[in-house]
């Protein structure tokens, strides 16, 4: 459950509106049910009173938004930041995708966001899901109640958050919170210990549900180039078909390595998927990998970081001792 | 009418997979699915499969034909072969009315034989929705759940499936299955749809209305202020189309194998940069436009052109997997003007 109040927020950005330091806000919109909620533009008090909502069901991470939204206005946009968001906001100025003078950052202390797929597959017909201290609760068209205890319910991204800590903000709704990437490679390190038959079973498993509704590119914080190498006819990469069920691990791999330093792992690209595909694995392994051979790196920890991979020094591991040699090297 | 006691299922399923190919919806751990059946498998309970059946009649992607060359010849090779013939079983109410909606476009002049051949070819065997969910808005478009379309149209209560036939096709598959049903006169059927009518009533967007969309009202809508709001933090993606059971977009391509060419066709979206891009670019511009096309396609071209059909089913689909939760609920009620519409 969050600690900080939707009306915290509400207050927050009416004053800011009213006293002219933002013109519009970025927020949630309220939609049909309480898992429904849309991104949007807010323009007055009024609008924020009807429609905002902030709680544990606003997963959206707005900081790609910047990219179009920043320089759209004559005045400032009023961005909220949840911690993971802050390191795309970072991120993205560090590649100078927008200016950082009309953004008003409201970094906001985040206890984790629930997915609202896992509360659905377990309770049919949702019609409404209510937090209280230690529990979620939803209610159903059916069955009455259903209790879940919050971790059974958090977005798996949560379940292993890296980090509390708000790394950018022009101001601070909340605690701030530390770091802690303890848990982060726990996936990463299981797929690590099969042998390559069944890692290469998981991923076909996986992978091959893939529609290529390139939701996980769309919604990417790392993927803003102008014009994606996959959608231009020219390019000779363009796939708009699969030759099997496997082949979109192609597009996934090369998504993978495109982003690789740059991926601040903040787990959009596996709660967009239709098919629940978990992508960010494949962005953790090497966030892993990086950090073994070039020492720990988080990527929008601080805005201006040179990436390992676009980086050197004379001090990094020559590939051969690395991955170490002979048949299998 | 007929009834099979549900611990016969399993018989029967083998019964018909002896004769026909046999597709049911089965739980995975990531939703239900359309599987081809095999001996233990279980007929999902799940309202509803992620994916659309639309696959079986067009599928994501399909070669067309192919061309040989050699030297300046040119071979043209027709691949098509006739259909094996299959059953669907299990389809639910919006699903079964998409297949109407896809025949308007694939069964019209000039007929798609890919499309047809598949059409043909299917037993469709429908299941009435016991538990709609609160994403459901198949009324909306005049389909009712509780008595939904199909060859065989089949109810479940606590202990049997009751299957009615309702096409030749349909009395062909039941008359296969014969030793495992016995007749009823449908009492506890009747009484089944009663309560699914009930609980239709009830759901929380029963009283949406296209009424406000249709046949003629171009003009209306397409240059509405409300578009823009709307798709202002659309991310493009084809999520919506690949899902929506009625989206029917594709594209044609040809694939190089260095000696010839494979000609296929593939899902297309609306909601892409690329998606019909002619020689003097795209002509939807923007992401407004894209978003308008989709939006105006299911509620005012489609039925403009097909008698006041509209190209939406109401499954809620688009409800639950929209990355950013924008639907046509959302834009119905926004462009509607009205609470419901």
């Amino acid at each position: 459950m969050q600690k900080i109040k939707r009306e915290a927020l509400i207050s927050r950005a009416s004053e800011l509106l009213k006293n002219g330091t933002v013109d519009r806000v970025f927020g949630w919109k309220r939609g049909e049910f309480d898992y429904d909620i849309t991104p949007a533009l807010f323009h007055s008090a009024d609008e924020l009173e009807k429609d905002f909502v902030w709680g544990s069901l606003c997963g959206a991470n707005f900081s790609k938004y910047l990219v179009k939204e920043a320089a759209a206005g004559e005045g400032k946009v009023l961005v909220f930041l949840k911690p993971c968001d802050s390191y795309s906001f970072n991120q993205l100025l560090t590649e100078h995708r927008f200016p950082r003078d009309k953004v008003y950052a409201v970094g906001v202390e985040c206890a984790g966001m629930l997915d609202a797929a896992k509360i659905k597959a377990a309770a049919d017909g949702l019609s409404a899901i209510r937090e209280t201290e230690n529990s979620v609760i939803a209610e159903t068209l059916y069955d009455g109640d259903i209790e879940f205890k919050p971790d059974d319910v958090l977005a798996e991204r949560c379940l292993n958050c890296k980090s509390k800590k708000v790394v950018a903000f022009d101001e601070m709704l909340g605690e701030n919170g530390e770091a802690d990437a303890s848990a982060r490679f726990d996936e990463v390190e299981k797929l690590e210990k099969m042998t390559p038959d069944e890692r290469y079973a998981f991923w076909q498993n996986e992978l091959s549900r893939c529609i290529r509704c390139n939701a996980c590119r769309d919604v990417c914080p790392a993927c803003t180039c102008e014009k994606c190498v996959f959608d231009n006819p020219e390019s000779g990469a363009e796939n708009k078909a699969a030759a099997d069920s496997f082949e979109e691990k192609m597009f996934h791999i090369i998504r993978a390595f495109h982003v690789a330093g740059r991926c601040t792992d903040c787990g959009e690209c596996s709660r967009v998927c239709p098919q629940h595909i978990p992508l960010h694995l494949l962005n953790r392994k090497f966030i892993k990998d990086i950090d073994a051979f070039y020492g720990d790196y988080q990527a929008g920890e601080e805005v201006g970081m040179r990436a390992p991979v676009v980086n050197y020094t004379q001090n990094d591991p020559e590939p051969g001792d690395v991955v170490g040699g002979g048949a299998n090297g | 009418m007929v009834k099979v006691l549900l611990d016969k299922l399993d018989g029967l399923f083998a019964a018909i997979a002896q004769k026909e190919t046999l597709y049911i919806p089965i739980d995975t751990p990531t939703g239900a699915k359309y599987e081809k059946w095999s001996d233990g498998m279980k007929m999902s309970d799940a309202l509803n499969t992620v994916r659309s059946p639309k696959d079986f009649f067009f599928p994501q992607t399909e070669n067309l034909m192919e061309f040989k060359t050699e030297g300046k010849k040119i071979e043209i090779i027709d691949i098509r072969r006739e259909n094996e013939d299959f059953v669907l079983f299990g389809v639910k109410g919006c699903d079964v009315a998409s297949f109407d909606v896809l025949d308007k476009v694939f069964l019209a002049e000039p007929v798609d034989s890919f499309y047809k051949n598949r059409r043909e070819h299917a037993t469709v065997v429908s299941l009435a929705c016991n538990r709609p969910h609160e994403t459901c808005f198949c009324g909306t478009f005049g389909i009712d759940a509780s008595a939904p379309g199909g060859d065989v149209v089949c109810i479940k209560t606590d202990d049997a499936l009751f299957m009615d036939a309702k096409t030749e096709k349909g009395e062909k598959l039941l008359s296969l299955i014969s030793e495992f049903t016995e007749s009823t006169d449908g009492k506890e059927a009747a009484d089944t749809a009663g309560v699914i009518r009930e609980r239709l009533k009830k759901l929380p967007l029963s009283s949406l209305s296209a009424e406000a969309f249709g046949d003629g009202k171009t003009s209306k809508f397409f240059d509405a202020p409300e578009w823009k709001e709307l798709s202002q933090t659309c991310l493009g993606c084809g999520t919506c189309t690949f899902v929506c059971p009625t989206c029917q977009c594709y594209d044609i391509k040809d694939f190089n194998t260095g000696h010839g060419v494979k000609r296929f066709r593939c899902w297309d979206s609306c909601m892409y940069s690329d998606f019909t891009k002619m020689s003097a670019g795209q002509p939807r511009l923007t992401q407004l436009e894209r978003f308008r096309q989709r939006f105006m396609h299911k509620l005012v071209y489609f039925p403009t052109n097909n008698n006041g059909m509209f190209s939406c089913v109401g499954c809620g689909r688009c409800i639950n997997k929209c990355p950013i939760q924008m639907n046509i609920v959302k834009v119905m009620k926004k462009l509607g003007g009205t609470e419901n519409g």
